[in-house]
């Protein structure tokens, strides 16, 4: 038995259940979406069978590998440059056809491939039945029977691919497509240039790199060029003869014609494989969409579902949320007990419990906002809300798939940031990257929970509701101002596949809701913890002598309004209180005072922290019996309506936080773009806080 | 005629996809190639973009896309 360690590769279409198969593989949990493109990262699992190591690496879902969007180029340089032992094909077996465009393309690499036919049930039950026996000696690929979403075949999978990797047959060259005889001749002729010309030194099979020249393949022109700078000049003079050639031969562009040949020679195979049966039955996923995207209740059933998720956010996590302070209050409490006064019981429960506990009250909401963003992208609905919404995005000069990293930004601006990697274009990329912090995040949420509960009271939820709607409106304002100046041009194709609607598997939104929250509490644990750390250390030293005796721990109940003042007074003195004094000149025409100021400074390590240094600096970070300190620290601080509206307005536009500035920096890959969103967003910040507040109050409020 | 001139419900087969090059390959890679019949199955809300059914798949494109795309209507 051979003991090599092995590499395969998945690929597939997206949406052909090729992440169920990886998850089902490597038992990894990650994101299964039905949204086009949700495996971007390269993801790999580790196994072992039959002690020997297995690497299973899952690609990106792709139609095709030519060289026009991200996740192409990703996966074909994967399998050109690694190239892996296998590659497991994942068809859709109701989509035959689209499915062996792929893998037409994956064969023509020259490696080993296997193909796991996919959801044949659900091809059935559409009445199409797939001959595998005759499909696996056409093309002369093994071929194995999955059902990925019950996990069904993944033993027989591996199985087979392992015994296809250590077969020492190589592939039948001849089961490859044919091309008519003119464009066979130019590719002959271009490879045997290839062969002489550049020779060794061309890392690819001459044929595929002679039909990537025709195509005038981008990528493989340049790569050529850097592997042989003297030889690739005449050999891509040589391509362009031929290409023009052949544009005159069938008048039209040899790629269209080498497109519309593949595709001739997969119809003739699905010819032979494929029985549609007569009798077809209902299709379900269009009945609901007859309803979703009508014409008349498309968009009230879409405000509805995005109305609804924030109601269940908001109410549903209400007890959870009170449990959680109760128990802070109980630690605080003990933790009060159990420590001598001084420093350290200061550190203990005015900065890190009082710090981390004023954030991680708001873990339920955050649990059940992801989960429902976890349940539209796995029904379905996420392609729909992109159908919807195409419109208003393109009026924005924004791609209708925008809609999606905007939607996730609603959650957590970092995965937002990453998920618009979905777009093709990079100009596309960059301003969607851009105009995702304008969606308000979940943790902007705790600083409104707090000031609109304060100032608004029963009106707190439309206070909210209209900053959502607020972030909105700039991110449109901003897209049409990025869009006619810094980046401007034409548009990406939109085209794009609306995959039927599945029921959601409950297991799969769990994963999904968990692991997305994980980050969330990861900020927890790190971040914030020391942030919150850092503050009370800023907010506590230098220390100011104190008259009493009830200072610097937990003081019995009469004394607390004493002992808050005392506080106040320690944090207008210290080192924070400094920095807040220093900068309050800036947020004064903002109605903001150097509390406010401070908070928003420490929100830069992540937008929660406001929360938590509004407490700690009105003093509320001792032992409380019930919620709702900071609300009344707030109201009775002299803060106005008008203020808190206007530092809410500050918090929804300003700087994105310390993770997504360092998103935005890897995923645009310029400094240059993270820079330009600090200063865009706190200047927008800045001045629509300034209207918001001199407004108000040349309107006549306080 | 234009893809783009079909009404909701009507069925055609594809005559010819032209536009710039970024837009045909994505239109031929999502399998609406010559000779492929296709439905309109409705327009968005907003009038734009139009869903169509190609080989029971259902895929959306942009009307100014579908501009670009000749079909001859089926009766």
């Amino acid at each position: 038995m051979d003991a090599r360690p092995l590499t395969i590769a998945l690929a597939g279409n997206p949406n052909s259940g090729k992440t169920s198969v990886f998850n089902n593989l490597t038992g990894t949990r990650q994101k299964v979406g039905n949204w086009p493109g949700v495996t971007v990262e390269k993801k790999e699992g580790h196994i072992r069978r039959g002690g020997r190591e297995i690497t299973i690496v899952d690609l990106p879902g792709t139609y095709s590998l030519t060289p026009f969007s991200l996740e192409e180029v990703i996966a074909r340089n994967y399998l050109l440059d690694e190239r892996p032992d296998v590659v497991v094909v994942v068809i859709d077996a109701t989509n035959l056809e689209r499915s062996l465009y792929l893998a037409t393309q994956i064969r023509e690499l020259d490696g080993k491939v296997l193909f796991a036919l996919n959801m044949a049930d659900m091809a059935r039950a559409r009445g199409l039945v797939i001959d595998a026996a005759k499909l696996s000696q056409l093309l002369d690929v093994p071929v194995v029977f999955t059902v990925a979403n019950r996990a069904e075949g993944m033993e027989e999978l591996l199985e087979q691919a392992i015994r296809l990797a250590d077969s020492p047959k190589p592939p039948d060259r001849s089961r490859r497509v044919k091309y008519s005889r003119d464009l066979e001749e130019a590719i002959g002729r271009l490879a045997g240039f290839l062969e002489s010309r550049i020779g060794q030194r061309l890392a690819w099979l001459p044929r595929w790199t002679a039909i990537k020249l025709l195509e005038d393949d981008e990528v493989v022109k340049q790569r050529l060029v850097a592997a042989a700078p003297e030889a690739a000049g005449f050999v891509l003079e040589a391509a362009a003869k031929l290409r023009r050639h052949l544009a005159e031969r069938y008048d039209e562009d040899p790629q269209i014609v080498l497109t519309d040949e593949r595709y001739g020679f997969i119809a003739g195979i699905v010819r032979e494989v494929q029985r549609a049966d007569a009798r077809r039955r209902v299709d379900v996923s269009r009945n609901i969409d007859l309803v979703l995207t009508h014409r008349f209740l498309g968009f009230p059933i879409f405000l509805f579902f995005i109305w609804a998720m924030f109601q269940l956010t908001f109410t549903l996590g209400e007890a959870p949320v009170a449990w959680i302070e109760d128990g802070v209050g109980w630690a605080a409490e003990a933790a009060a007990a159990l420590l001598p006064a001084g420093p350290l019981q200061g550190l203990i429960v005015d900065g890190v419990i009082a710090g981390v506990g004023s954030v991680l009250k708001f873990l339920p909401n955050i649990l059940i906002l992801f989960f429902c963003i976890a349940l539209f992208e796995d029904t379905g609905y996420m392609a729909r809300t992109a159908f919807l919404m195409d419109r208003i995005m393109h009026l924005i000069g924004l791609h209708g798939k925008s809609f999606i990293p905007m939607l996730m930004g609603f959650g957590c601006n970092v995965p937002a940031v990453m998920a618009a990697r979905t777009l093709e274009s990079p100009r596309d990329r960059i301003l969607t990257i851009l105009i995702t912090p304008f969606m308000s995040c979940s943790a902007k949420l705790p600083v409104y929970v707090v000031l609109a509960g304060a100032f608004f009271g029963e009106r707190a939820g439309s206070v909210i509701f209209a900053l959502y709607l607020l972030g909105i409106l700039l991110s449109i304002l901003t897209g049409r101002l990025l869009r006619s100046t810094l980046l401007a041009g034409a548009d990406a194709p939109f085209v794009m596949e609306l995959p039927p609607y599945r029921m959601p598997m409950v297991k799969s939104l769990l994963i999904h809701m968990w692991d997305r929250s994980r980050i969330f509490l990861r900020k927890m644990g790190n971040v914030i913890l020391v942030g919150s750390v850092v503050v009370w250390v800023l907010s506590s030293f230098p220390q100011v002598p104190v008259e009493g005796p009830a200072a610097g721990g937990s003081p019995p109940a009469e004394a607390a309004g004493h002992a808050g003042e005392a506080r106040g007074a320690q944090i207008r003195e210290s080192w924070l209180g400094r920095i807040g004094r220093a900068v309050e000149p800036l947020f004064a025409p903002l109605g903001i005072d150097w509390r406010g100021a401070v908070a928003l400074l420490s929100g830069f390590i992540a937008k929660e922290i406001v929360v938590s240094t509004l407490g700690v600096l009105h003093a509320v970070g001792e032992a409380s019996e019930s919620g709702g300190d900071l609300e009344r620290a707030l109201l009775s601080s002299g803060m106005s309506p008008l203020s808190g509206l206007s530092m809410m307005v500050f918090v929804l536009l300003y700087l994105p936080c310390l993770a997504t500035v360092s998103a935005i920096r890897r995923e645009t890959g310029s400094t240059k773009w993270m820079l330009f969103s600090i200063g865009y967003n706190t200047s927008v910040a800045w001045l629509v806080s300034f209207a918001v507040y001199q407004g108000g109050r040349l309107l006549g409020y306080a | 005629m234009r893809l783009s001139e079909l009404q909701e419900g009507e069925s055609a087969t594809i005559v010819h996809v032209g536009g710039d090059r970024r837009l045909r390959r994505r239109v031929l890679e999502m399998g609406l190639v010559k000779g492929t019949r296709i439905r309109i199955e409705k327009y968005a809300p907003l009038k734009d973009p139009l869903e169509l059914v190609a080989k029971g798949v259902h895929l959306s494109l942009r009307v100014e896309e579908a501009e670009r795309i000749e079909v001859e209507k089926a009766d």
